[in-house]
């Protein structure tokens, strides 16, 4: 498949050009690694001796050579030695990829089905207070601060009504393979709510403007013509023609949910790849931050390319699929 | 009442609540910035609707501040970035060649999540309010030059611009003449959109610690200054300036759906 | 069977920023239909044929506005629509396969068509009866070709034996040959009983089957004619309007009394 074969090189091409560019971002920065890993040690260190931890992490090469080598490292496999958590960094992001996972794949699934659902419903009964109601949720939900809606719900449900924990995928103190099910389902129900309430407002604003088009379609007024009612319409032409243009923007939503999930952790202490992302460019540790920026950019280039390839096939210029 | 006078009251309603803010700041002076120990800690009462701070600040006075902020920032970062889209629409104009390169770049930064790119561009120069506004104005434009770039190759297969072409005319002529006045409705809608991601990102940013120094009234630093307190259920110092931001999201959405409802009547309201 | 009454259908829209007009797109018409009865009604593009159809079946867009008096066997179809009428008593067969969902095979289309209609879902036994093979019920709609479309939108159409069949330029696009065959197939249905509402702007190919003629131009009745009136030098047509739509088909040398 030569269409394929010609994505998968712009897509490999894409990612060296954003590993470039992150890198040099990395380089621009003032924060200078050596002292960021030493932290209030520094007061002891000696300028030979920061010199020769500069040589040992090869900081004293030029750029080119840098990026040569960090990315001849990756392709190997070794993605470098994280100072924030003193462990390799493909370990730290192993640790925590399941919990991010959890928590983001998750509300990234219920967002869609949420929204398609609610975008559908609204749809369906277009020019209703229900419709109403439902794009007024959508709009304010869109315009809110994701964090601040996930302080909010910690406010009220962890600490005024102490229904879920204030913090962490698992109690406090408690090694995470030693914490059971339900333990783990408590602690990610309210972070997954937060993030799932906001993810959920652009696929349903997309599914219902799509839903309306089906719903002014040729085909859908004959439908009406042989007698069909409105949920026989919906559930017969309506899932099936706003289904792909309902999973394109969800795909193209996947950054914003990242985004999202990136703050929410913050919130909530939630151990997965977002916090580790703050904790990592807040202590100056370039070769951590760098991973996941790039897993980051696979997994939203990745998303992009599958929206915008079901976008052309949904195109009606481009005939219908 | 029809539709439009409708989205003419919500636009015009929406224009006051942000100039409003935008004075806001220069009625109210010190207040909300200067400490008040003799008013630490105080839940929403008279004389303070929205509460103080542990260092006796006004949340009110303080959280209006921070929306003066938000939209000095907004508007210098959402300026440039539309700058920047039109320049990238503009590039894909000039032909093959130069759109491929235009749509390269794009796609390449749609690549990495916002919150991402603006936390390595932030990372990259270092924090502060120039960093942030330089971080949302490169990673906000793309989403807008995809937009006009599709309204510049419509624009460009008119019949007037062949004519154009035929009469000699330079690329750069037609370009400057024909289609940029076309562009700009366009783009001062994608303005007014954009404004919002601006300010909800710089507030995301500030509040991970990337954005503001701390020493600034910016609501992403109220908010992180809040969560130091939720569990003493000082529920005043999260609510009001998060409900403040809300309002002018709110109000830039308003106003930016609402013209674009104006100038494009048929355009689905998404 | 059908009696249409003074029946005027307008659109409000927005003239200007803000002022709302009424632009009228059907005004004064009168028609009437009897079971066993071809009517056919021609028009040129906007002269509201469309609409007409869309009218009888109470699909009008929610902006339109209907004056004047339906009626099916005595029962009135305004203001409020009676309801186990659409596809079991009036079906419509539209004018393009834009009006089969794409996405969706020929055979779950023509069921879906059956079942609202309340009546037995036979897919191959009706593809039969068309002359079409049963392997079209697993093709999708831009699989179809011209002819075989008119067919399958024919046979949903017909899923619940309705009274009234509405045909909406069924034959547009189709080669002679198809064109036939789909103007016979109406012929029998109302050979069996059924009144057949013919829209068309084609004059010629519907004489043979129709037993009155409507014209309509520009949302007004200009005449109803019979067939056999269309001949020579169309003397025996009662409206100069007909005459002149008749002398101007190019079969007829473009003439005009002009």
């Amino acid at each position: 498949m030569p269409v394929l074969a010609r994505l998968l090189l712009r897509q490999i091409l894409l990612l060296v050009v954003v590993a470039l560019a992150v890198f040099l971002l990395m380089k621009a920065s003032p924060v200078d690694p050596v002292d960021a890993y030493l932290g209030p040690a520094i007061a002891h260190a000696s300028p030979e001796q920061k010199a020769q931890i500069a040589a040992a992490w090869g900081l004293d090469r030029p750029a080119k050579e840098q990026f040569l080598a960090w990315a001849g490292h990756v392709l190997t496999g070794d993605l470098g030695f994280s100072t924030t958590y003193n462990a390799p960094v493909a370990q730290v992001m192993a640790d925590r990829i399941g919990a991010s996972l959890a928590l983001t794949g998750l509300a990234w699934l219920l967002s869609g089905i949420m929204g398609f659902g609610l975008g559908l419903v609204a749809a369906a009964v277009q020019g209703s207070w229900l419709d109403r109601g439902i794009r007024i949720y959508c709009y304010v939900l869109a315009s809110t601060p994701t964090f601040w809606l996930a302080m909010l719900m910690l406010m009220l449900f962890s600490v005024r009504l102490g229904w879920t924990p204030v913090c962490c995928a698992g109690p406090v103190g408690v090694p995470q393979d030693e914490v059971d099910f339900l333990a783990r389902l408590h602690h990610l129900v309210l972070p997954l709510a937060a993030l799932t309430l906001f993810g959920v407002a652009q696929i349903a604003l997309h599914t219902r403007v799509k839903l309306i088009e089906v719903l002014q379609s040729d085909y859908v007024l004959l439908a009406r013509a042989q007698g069909a009612g409105r949920v026989d319409i919906v559930l017969r032409h309506g899932i099936r023609n706003a289904a792909l243009p309902a999973l394109t923007a969800l795909m193209a939503a996947s950054g914003e949910i990242f985004g999202g999930s990136i703050l929410a952790e913050q919130v909530f202490a939630w151990p997965g790849l977002g916090r580790a992302t703050v904790e990592a460019g807040m202590k100056g540790d370039v070769p951590l931050l760098l991973a996941i920026a790039m897993l980051s950019a696979v997994i939203v280039s990745s998303a992009n390319m599958i929206a915008d390839r079901l976008s052309r096939r949904i195109d009606p210029r481009m005939g219908v699929a | 009442m029809n539709g439009r006078v409708g989205a003419l009251l919500a636009a015009l309603l929406a224009a006051m609540l942000i100039v409003a803010i935008a004075l806001a700041p220069a009625g109210l002076g010190e207040t909300g910035i200067r400490a008040d120990f003799a008013a630490r800690n105080l839940a929403p009462q008279s004389g303070h609707l929205f509460g103080t701070d542990q260092m006796g600040r006004d949340m009110l006075a303080r959280s209006l501040h921070g929306l003066a902020l938000s939209l000095e920032i907004g508007l210098i970062a959402a300026g440039l970035s539309v700058a920047i889209a039109i320049l990238m629409a503009t590039l894909s104009g000039l032909g093959r060649g130069t759109d491929r390169i235009a749509g390269f770049v794009t796609d390449a930064m749609l690549a990495m999540p916002h919150l991402m790119l603006l936390i390595l561009i932030s990372f990259a120069l270092g924090g502060g309010t120039a960093a942030v506004v330089i971080a949302v104005a490169i990673s906000h434009w793309p989403r807008l030059a995809r937009i006009l770039r599709a309204e510049l190759l419509q624009v460009a297969a008119a019949p007037y611009i062949e004519t154009s072409r035929a009469l000699g005319r330079s690329r750069v002529f037609i370009i400057r003449h024909h289609i940029l006045p076309h562009l700009l409705p366009q783009a001062l809608v994608g303005f007014l959109l954009m404004f919002p991601h601006a300010i909800l990102h710089e507030a995301g940013l500030t509040f991970l610690g990337f954005g503001l120094e701390p020493s600034r009234p910016a609501i992403g630093v109220m908010l992180t200054e809040a969560m130091r307190h939720i569990s003493a259920g000082r529920w005043w110092l999260a609510l009001f300036p998060g409900a403040m931001l809300l309002a002018l999201v709110l109000a830039f959405e308003t106003l930016g759906s609402a013209l674009r409802r104006l100038i494009t009547p048929r355009e689905a309201q998404c | 069977m059908l009696t249409i009454r003074d029946l005027s259908v307008g659109f409000r829209r927005y003239r200007g920023l803000f002022r709302h007009e009424e632009t009228s797109r059907l005004s004064g018409l009168n028609l009437t239909l009897d079971a066993g009865e071809v009517l056919a009604v021609i028009g040129g593009s906007g002269a509201g044929k469309s609409l007409l159809a869309h009218a009888i079946l109470g699909l009008l867009p929610p902006n339109a506005v209907l004056r004047g008096k339906l009626a099916f066997r005595g029962q009135a179809l305004n203001p409020v629509y009676p309801p186990a009428l659409r596809g079991r008593k009036i079906a419509l067969i539209p004018q393009q396969v834009s009006h089969l969902d794409p996405l969706a095979r020929t055979g779950a289309q023509m069921s879906w068509a059956a079942r609202r209609s309340g009546s037995a879902a036979d897919t191959t036994a009706r593809l039969a009866a068309l002359g079409l093979p049963p392997q079209v019920a697993q093709l999708f709609p831009d699989q179809l070709s011209g002819g075989m479309a008119r067919r399958v939108l024919l046979a949903m159409a017909e899923a619940g034996a309705p009274d009234l069949l509405i045909a909406d330029e069924p034959t547009a696009g189709l080669d002679p040959e198809n064109r036939d065959a789909v103007l016979r197939m109406l012929g029998e249905h109302a050979r069996r009983g059924a009144g057949i509402l013919l829209i068309t702007h084609d004059l010629k190919s519907v004489l043979p089957i129709a037993d009155r003629v409507a014209i309509l131009d520009e949302g007004r009745m200009r005449g109803i004619e019979f067939p056999r009136n269309f001949t020579g030098r169309g003397a025996e047509l009662t409206s100069s309007y007909a005459r002149d739509l008749w002398r101007a088909l190019p079969e007829n040398g473009f003439l005009t009394d002009a």
